[in-house]
C-alpha cells in the first residue's frame, strides 16, 4: 500500500506547513507588540508554557511521521520530518531563551546553579542540549559525512529527548498531571509501535 | 489543548462600556426583577456580581507599588476548586452561590456561633493594600477590604486551649467543578498559629478594589496573611475552628516537603523545585523584584518567629 501526491504539490505543501508552524511564534510576537494583555497577567509564564508545549507537539509530530507513513503508505510524509524536528529545536531555543531572560535575568551563573539544583530544569536542559547535535546534523551534507548508519544511530537520540521533555513537564506541574500524562501516553504509543515493529522483524527473521 | 489558554473573552462576551458603567443600576434592576418575577437567571446573575462596599482607609502603611489592575487580579487565580489553570476560576466560578452564606465558628471557644455574611459585611470595614506573594514566585498588589481577623475571634472568645486556627473552605461538587476531581484532598483547609491569627495584619477579607470579592477571588469571605505565601489565604470560608493541635493543611497533605505549615515568604528558603529569591511583580515580564523576607512585613511579624529555624519550619 502506498500513494503519492503529484510532485509539484510537495513544495507548496512544505511552504504551507512551514508557515503554519510559525503561527505560535506570530501569536506571541503580535501579543508582545500590539496586545500584551492577551498574554494574561503573567505574560512571561504564558510564553514559557506556550513554547514548551510546542516543543513537545513538534517532537511528537516528528516521532509520529514514520508510523503514519507506514500505516497510510503515504511516503511523502518523510519529507516533512526534518522540518518538524527543526521546529521542535526552534521553539526549544525560544523556550530556553525566555527562561534565562525572563526568569534568570540573563545571569548565567545563577542559571547554572538553578540547572544543577532543580531536577526538572536539569532534565529540560539536558533535552535541549541533546537537540543541538541533531539540529546541526540535520542537513544532507551531514548525512553523507556521517554515513547513513551512524547518522541514524545519532538521531535515535530523539527518543530520550522526548522522554526527558515530558519528564520536565511532569516534574514542573504542581498537582494536575493531566497534560503531561496525555503527552506521555502519546509518546508511549509511538515508542511501542517501534518496539512492536522491531519485534515483528526479529520474529520473521528467526522463523524464515 | 494546553491548560493556559489566553484569557481572552470572546467578542460576544465583552461587556459594552455603557453596561459596565451602569452596572449598579443593572444589578439593582435585575435584583428587583428577580424578586418580582422570580426569574432564577437574573437572581443568579446578581448573586455572582460584585457590589460596592463601605469602608475606611486602613491604618497599615501603604506600599510603594501601585495596585495591580483589577482585570488581572480577577483573571489570574489559583483556586483549584474551579480548575487548575489560572484562567479557569474566572470562567467557572460564577456557579458558586455566595448568598446565603454562613461561617460556623467553633472549637476551643467560649461562645461558638454561626455568623451570616450580612453580619460580617455590617461590621466596620477598612481597606488594606497588601502585596500578595504566590509560592510560584509571582506577586500582585491588591487593595483588600475587610477587618483584622482578631475582631471576629474576639466575638467567640477563644479559650486558653486554642493554640491554632483552622480554616475550612467550601467544597461543593455541584458548584465547583474542581472538587469533582481529586487534585487536592477536599475540602481545602488552612491554618495559622494563634498568635499569627490574632496579629493585626491577618485580615478577614470580604472585598477587593472597593467591592465585594468576585467569586474567583474567594467570595464571600477569605483570609489574607500578607507575610505568607498565597496558598495560606483560604478562600470561600465556611468553618473556622479554634484547635489545640496544629492542623494538617490541604497543601501539606498534597506535598509536605514542598508546602509547609508556616509558609512564610522567605528568599533564603527555596521551594524544592524553584528559587524564591526573586519574584515577578505582575504583569512584568522579568522576575526582577527581589523577594523580601516576610514579604516586606518583617518589622511587624518577625518577632513571632524569634528562635525558630525558618528553614526547618518552612
Amino acid at each position: 500500500m502506498s500513494f503519492a501526491l503529484p510532485k509539484p504539490w510537495i513544495a507548496p505543501l512544505k511552504l504551507l506547513v512551514f508557515l503554519l508552524s510559525l503561527v505560535p511564534l506570530a501569536r506571541i510576537a503580535y501579543a508582545i507588540v500590539i496586545d500584551p494583555i492577551s498574554l494574561g497577567a503573567n505574560p512571561a509564564e504564558t510564553i514559557l508554557h506556550m513554547t514548551g508545549d510546542w516543543v513537545i507537539y513538534f517532537l511528537l509530530i516528528t516521532l509520529a511521521i514514520t508510523p503514519l507513513r507506514k500505516l497510510t503508505g503515504w511516503n511523502d510524509l518523510i519529507k516533512f520530518r526534518r522540518m518538524m524536528g527543526l521546529y521542535a529545536f526552534f521553539y526549544a531555543c525560544i523556550h530556553f531563551l525566555s527562561y534565562i531572560g525572563f526568569d534568570r535575568l540573563f545571569d548565567l551563573s545563577d542559571m547554572a546553579r538553578e540547572i544543577v539544583k532543580r531536577p526538572f530544569i536539569l532534565v529540560g536542559f539536558a533535552a535541549f542540549v541533546l537537540l543541538i547535535p541533531l539540529a546541526i546534523t540535520s542537513t544532507r551534507g551531514w548525512v553523507l559525512r556521517l554515513g547513513g548508519a551512524r547518522w541514524s544511530a545519532l538521531h535515535k537520540l530523539v527518543y530520550p529527548i522526548a522522554v526527558l521533555g515530558i519528564v520536565h513537564y511532569w516534574w514542573l506541574v504542581k498537582r494536575d498531571i493531566t497534560w503531561p500524562l496525555v503527552f506521555a501516553l502519546v509518546l508511549a504509543v509511538l515508542l511501542a509501535y517501534r518496539g512492536f515493529k522491531r519485534g515483528g522483524r526479529k520474529i520473521r527473521a528467526a522463523t524464515s | 489543548m494546553p491548560r493556559y489558554l489566553f484569557p481572552t473573552p470572546k467578542g460576544s462576551e465583552i461587556t459594552p462600556r455603557e453596561v459596565y458603567l451602569n452596572r449598579r443600576h443593572f444589578i439593582a434592576g435585575a435584583t428587583a426583577a428577580g424578586a418580582l418575577l422570580a426569574l432564577d437567571g437574573s437572581v443568579k446573575a446578581a448573586a455572582s456580581a460584585t457590589e460596592p462596599l463601605k469602608f475606611s482607609e486602613g491604618k497599615v502603611k501603604a506600599l510603594s507599588d501601585k495596585p495591580t489592575a483589577r482585570e488581572l487580579a480577577t483573571t489570574y487565580n489559583n483556586y483549584y476548586e474551579f480548575g487548575t489553570a489560572k484562567n479557569e476560576p474566572a470562567r467557572n466560578a460564577s456557579t458558586l452561590k455566595v448568598r446565603p452564606w454562613t461561617v460556623e465558628i467553633g472549637g476551643e471557644v467560649a461562645k461558638p456561633r454561626t455568623i451570616g455574611i450580612e453580619d460580617l459585611l455590617a461590621m466596620e470595614l477598612e481597606e488594606r493594600i497588601y502585596r500578595m506573594r504566590c509560592v510560584e514566585a509571582w506577586s500582585m498588589v491588591i487593595p483588600w477590604v475587610g477587618m483584622s481577623f482578631s475582631k471576629l475571634a474576639n466575638l467567640v472568645e477563644p479559650t486558653s486551649k486554642a493554640k491554632y486556627v483552622k480554616f475550612t473552605s467550601a467544597a461543593r461538587p455541584e458548584e465547583m467543578p474542581g472538587v469533582r476531581t481529586r487534585i487536592l484532598d477536599w475540602p481545602y483547609t488552612e491554618g495559622l498559629r494563634m498568635d499569627e491569627a490574632m496579629h493585626p495584619l491577618t485580615f478577614l477579607t470580604l472585598g477587593m478594589y472597593g467591592e465585594t470579592l468576585p467569586n474567583q477571588n474567594g467570595a464571600p469571605v477569605r483570609i489574607v496573611t500578607p507575610w505568607k505565601y498565597g496558598f495560606k489565604n483560604a478562600k470561600s470560608i465556611v468553618r473556622i475552628d479554634f484547635v489545640s493541635e496544629q492542623p494538617r493543611t490541604a497543601w501539606m497533605t498534597a506535598g509536605a516537603n514542598e508546602y509547609g505549615f508556616y509558609a512564610n515568604v522567605n528568599p533564603e528558603v527555596d521551594h524544592p523545585r524553584w528559587s524564591q529569591k526573586h519574584e515577578r511583580l505582575l504583569p512584568a515580564f522579568f522576575a526582577s523584584r527581589e523577594t523580601e523576607k516576610f514579604n516586606g512585613y518583617g518589622a511587624e511579624v518577625a518577632s513571632l518567629y524569634s528562635g525558630m529555624d525558618l528553614a526547618v519550619n518552612f
